[in-house]
């Protein structure tokens, strides 16, 4: 059967182009490969090969035209032993109108996933016809993550630093799984710069515990290789501050492939390592990624304040199929926390933690931060203010259900981050507590974090860049209308 | 194997009193370099660096590519069907592009054929292949259906993403392939992690991690080559030299153009092969494999090669003449060249090819059918494979 050859489409956006040029007239044979035509889009002029042999039986559109649409027939090509007169029969095979060229954007975005009334005041809320109703989001429901495990009576409590814990829980994996190792600068022989990995060589060697050079985009991919092919890296960076370098292989490496492989390949591993501001480093060496990672669909981001919180955590995120942004903080790993002896001691990602009850205003951190509201929090019960004080724990998935619960008992919101304040972990707390509690909500919600500058070195500024306490006590005070 | 011993000196420089080493004396026809062995490229020494030590004098680092080996006719027929199922695919791919069927970006790897081709031919079961975008000629050569390839340029569930990735970003589990990587050079750090774990495991696979000319200027490839040669992994780095990093040719874009010396630094060997001629990297790339097996650490293939289209479907390609692609294809076509020894030899008549072309023809006929019936992802697929 005669074969049309339609105007093609040169680019993603083309929609139309004049056929500037025929490079073959009616009779010609030609075979595939065989520039045929040329094209002018309004970027450029393309030429247009020929896909099959044959032989060109007719031209239907002629040189010049202008404005032909993208599958528009433009020849005919016929093959061995057909004749012009076959030309007739050919029944267009497809029509410029017929589809969108490149514009087949398929679904329309609605994915609604029929949340009916069960009785859950969150879930009640999703469902009324509020403003917000068509907003959905992808983050599995925190409901179904399981509570933390029961401590059962009678187990020793035993205080340890954040950094033996962290210390403590890789050393735990690693023992139970032989496809956990850790790498990163001077995890090794020099046993951690913050000393996080002490001891980890000692025991395992250097098959599994590996120094690597200063090259953390190259490392990072190595790690992220190496998880592809099933093994559970744990990649250390010194600090958060030079994944920046990395930052590349993270997002589009580590965090899509499992979706761009529909579901084939994935990275089973953590990055892990200081995060923000320690003290007196400056701008460069001060940062905290908690917002930045929590943007990015395919991670999972944890930032623990207590030692029990970052064992439990860190040795769930060991074992998760996902990658895991795991966020640390210098000033917290020498800070002391009562951890369970237990053995086999793992908490869920994705459920936050109420870390003291109150009834009057909610609190809601993690990490460094968690310091900032502990201390305000016991400064305002001397003032008759009664602090819930939520520590988020995980940042990605986050678990919007605790936080909505607290502020529907306390009807305030406080939260608090050293971060950046433009598009904070409090902004979006903000946003989604808006959405899903407004009238429960008594006054504005105010999000502190960090001042909207680079960390200065001069320790007056440094100071005043950061929370401070005071600044959470007053926020707290005017949420509450209280002088 | 002729291995060459790095020799201290200033060799066989053809740019003496240059500072420069003499890598850039690579033939413009597409043919590997020297062919007159005993070519050192250990650099210094050469006067012009002071009394600067030879630091590299005793380990080798450049290699001659082997005298390609004759094929078999039972070769010669599989390395033919195997590059016409990439060229007839890869037609159809830009014919189904210019209807609209597929979207978005679309890297052709006509022209380019005989260096998958060569190289699956060298390689065992379980290695694994990385690559870039330009993807699809991998796939292919991995075994991976053509049907689904095709589904996935066009977004159809049945694709090897489910129709969520496209044309740059497939991956097949099944068989070793690892993808597909959009960001220019990624894949490298990511192919020397697949040989970290085969080291880790103790099994004598290796990662034949592609990438091109263009990619070759990305830092983290040489932060990768500082690794598999500090911690001797089994990778094969196979450059793809095409000549064009998209519309940027190696000269205005690489001060060292001679890319199998990108890796001297670190002394990880390397050699130029010709890319066009499919025996010449069949067994160039035994002996980069049979290097990695034995445990000696990464090697180095730059495969000198040719793409006939331009970088991408909207690229016209006006930074090189028609003269220039023409010459190409009539000279070194890779299916030509195969095609001409099985006729010159008798070991294949017309007939024989064209029923080869036949089939192959169908093959491409049904995939791109496939992919153009098969419906697009059910809308729930939105929000899977997030997460595991």
């Amino acid at each position: 059967m005669p074969t049309q050859i339609l105007m093609p489409a040169l680019s993603p956006t083309m929609e139309e182009g004049n056929l500037a040029k025929w490079l073959v007239k009616e009779g010609d044979t030609v075979s595939s490969g065989d520039v045929i035509a040329e094209i002018e889009t309004d970027k450029a002029t393309m030429e247009v090969e020929a896909v099959d042999e044959g032989t060109i039986g007719k031209i239907l559109v002629e040189a010049g035209a202008e404005g032909v649409k993208v599958n528009t027939p433009i020849a005919v090509l016929l093959e061995e032993g057909e004749s012009a007169d076959d030309i007739g029969d050919t029944a267009p095979q497809s029509q410029a109108s017929e589809r969108e060229p490149h514009g087949a954007r398929g679904a329309d975005g609605a994915a609604g996933d029929g949340q009916a009334s069960s009785g859950d005041p969150v879930e009640d809320m999703d469902a009324r016809q509020v403003p917000a109703e068509g907003k959905v989001h992808p983050e599995p429901r925190t409901t179904d993550i399981p509570a933390d495990p029961d401590i059962p009576a009678g187990t020793e409590m035993v205080s340890v630093t954040v950094r033996e814990a962290l210390r403590d829980a890789m050393a735990e994996e690693m023992r139970r799984d032989d496809s956990v190792f850790v790498m990163g600068e001077e995890v090794a022989q020099y046993q951690g710069a913050y000393k996080v990995t002490q001891g980890l060589l000692d025991e395992f060697g250097e098959r599994r515990v590996i120094d690597t050079p200063i090259t953390e985009h190259g490392f990072t991919g190595v790690g992220i290789g190496a998880a592809m092919a099933d093994l559970k890296p744990i990649v250390e960076f010194m600090t958060f501050n030079f994944a920046m370098q990395a930052m590349d292989q993270i997002i589009n490496s580590a965090a899509k492939t499992h979706y761009m492989s529909g579901g084939q390949m994935n990275a089973p591993m953590v990055f892990r390592g200081p995060n923000g501001a320690a003290a007196r480093v400056a701008a460069q060496h001060s940062q905290d990624y908690a917002a930045w990672y929590s943007h990015v669909p395919g991670l999972k981001v944890v930032q623990p304040y207590t030692a029990a919180d970052a064992k439990g955590l860190l040795k769930a995120a060991i074992r998760d199929p996902n990658p895991v942004i795991f966020l640390e903080n210098e000033i917290l790993y020498g800070q002391h926390f009562d951890v369970p002896k237990l053995d086999d001691y793992v908490l869920p990602i994705g459920k936050a933690r109420i870390h003291r009850q109150g009834s009057d205003a909610t609190l809601v951190s993690f990490g460094i931060g968690m310091t900032y509201c502990v201390k305000a929090a016991e400064e305002l019960a001397g003032q008759g203010i009664d602090v819930e004080i939520v520590d988020l724990r995980t940042i990605r998935p986050m678990d919007y259900d605790t936080v909505v619960a607290s502020v529907k008992k306390t009807g305030r919101l406080v939260t608090v981050e050293e971060g950046f304040p433009q598009s904070s972990v409090g902004d979006h707390i903000a946003s989604q507590v808006m959405q899903r509690a407004f009238d429960w909500l008594d006054a504005p919600i105010i999000t502190i974090a960090g001042k909207d500058v680079p960390m200065p070195y001069a320790a007056n500024l440094e100071k005043l860049a950061l929370p401070s306490v005071e600044e959470v006590v007053a926020a707290v005070k005017a949420v509450s209308y209280r002088d | 194997m002729a291995a060459t011993a790095a020799k201290s000196g200033t060799s066989s420089s053809k740019n003496s009193g240059s500072s420069k080493n003499s890598g850039s004396s690579r033939n413009s026809d597409g043919k590997s370099g020297s062919k007159s062995g005993g070519r050192s490229r250990a650099k210094s020494g050469d006067g012009s660096a002071g009394a600067a030590k030879n630091h590299v004098s005793d380990v080798v680092i450049h290699f001659d590519a082997p005298a390609p080996e004759k094929f078999s006719t039972e070769q010669e027929l599989k390395a033919y069907r195997d590059m016409l199922l990439i060229r007839r695919f890869e037609e159809k791919a830009g014919q189904l592009y210019g209807m609209g069927f597929i979207g978005g970006f679309c890297h052709l790897y006509i022209g380019q054929e005989a260096v998958v081709t060569g190289i699956q031919m060298a390689i065992s079961e379980g290695d694994e292949v990385i690559t870039s975008y330009r993807d699809h000629g991998h796939m292919l050569s991995c075994g991976m259906d053509p049907a689904g390839v095709m589904a996935e340029l066009t977004g159809r569930r049945g694709g090897y993403s489910k129709g969520k990735g496209g044309s740059m970003h497939m991956f097949s589990r099944e068989k070793n392939f690892f993808g597909g990587h959009g960001i220019v050079g990624a894949q490298v750090p990511l192919g020397t992690g697949l040989a970290f774990a085969n080291r880790y495991r103790g099994n004598d696979r290796v990662s034949l991690t592609f990438f091109g000319d263009g990619a070759a200027n990305q830092g983290q490839v040489y932060e990768s080559f500082n690794m598999a040669a500090l911690w001797k992994l089994p990778v094969i780095y196979v450059i793809e030299n095409n000549r064009y990093a998209m519309g940027t040719s190696v000269v205005r874009s690489s001060a060292q153009t001679d890319f199998s010396e990108r890796g001297a630094s670190f002394n990880i060997p390397g050699m130029q092969v010709d890319g066009m001629d499919v025996r010449a990297v069949k067994s160039a790339s035994d002996m980069a494999v049979k290097w990695c097996r034995d445990g000696k650490g990464p090697f180095i293939l730059e495969m000198q090669t040719y793409r006939y289209r331009g970088h991408s479907m909207s690229d016209p390609a006006k930074y090189r003449s028609k003269d220039e692609v023409q010459k190409m294809r009539a000279e070194h076509d890779p299916i030509e060249q195969v095609r001409h020894r099985l006729i010159e030899t008798k070991a294949a008549s017309e007939e024989d090819l064209k029923a080869i072309d036949k089939e192959i023809r169908e093959i491409v006929g049904k995939a791109a059918d496939f992919a153009q019936a098969d419906p697009e992802p059910d809308i729930s697929e939105l929000y899977t494979d997030i997460l595991r």
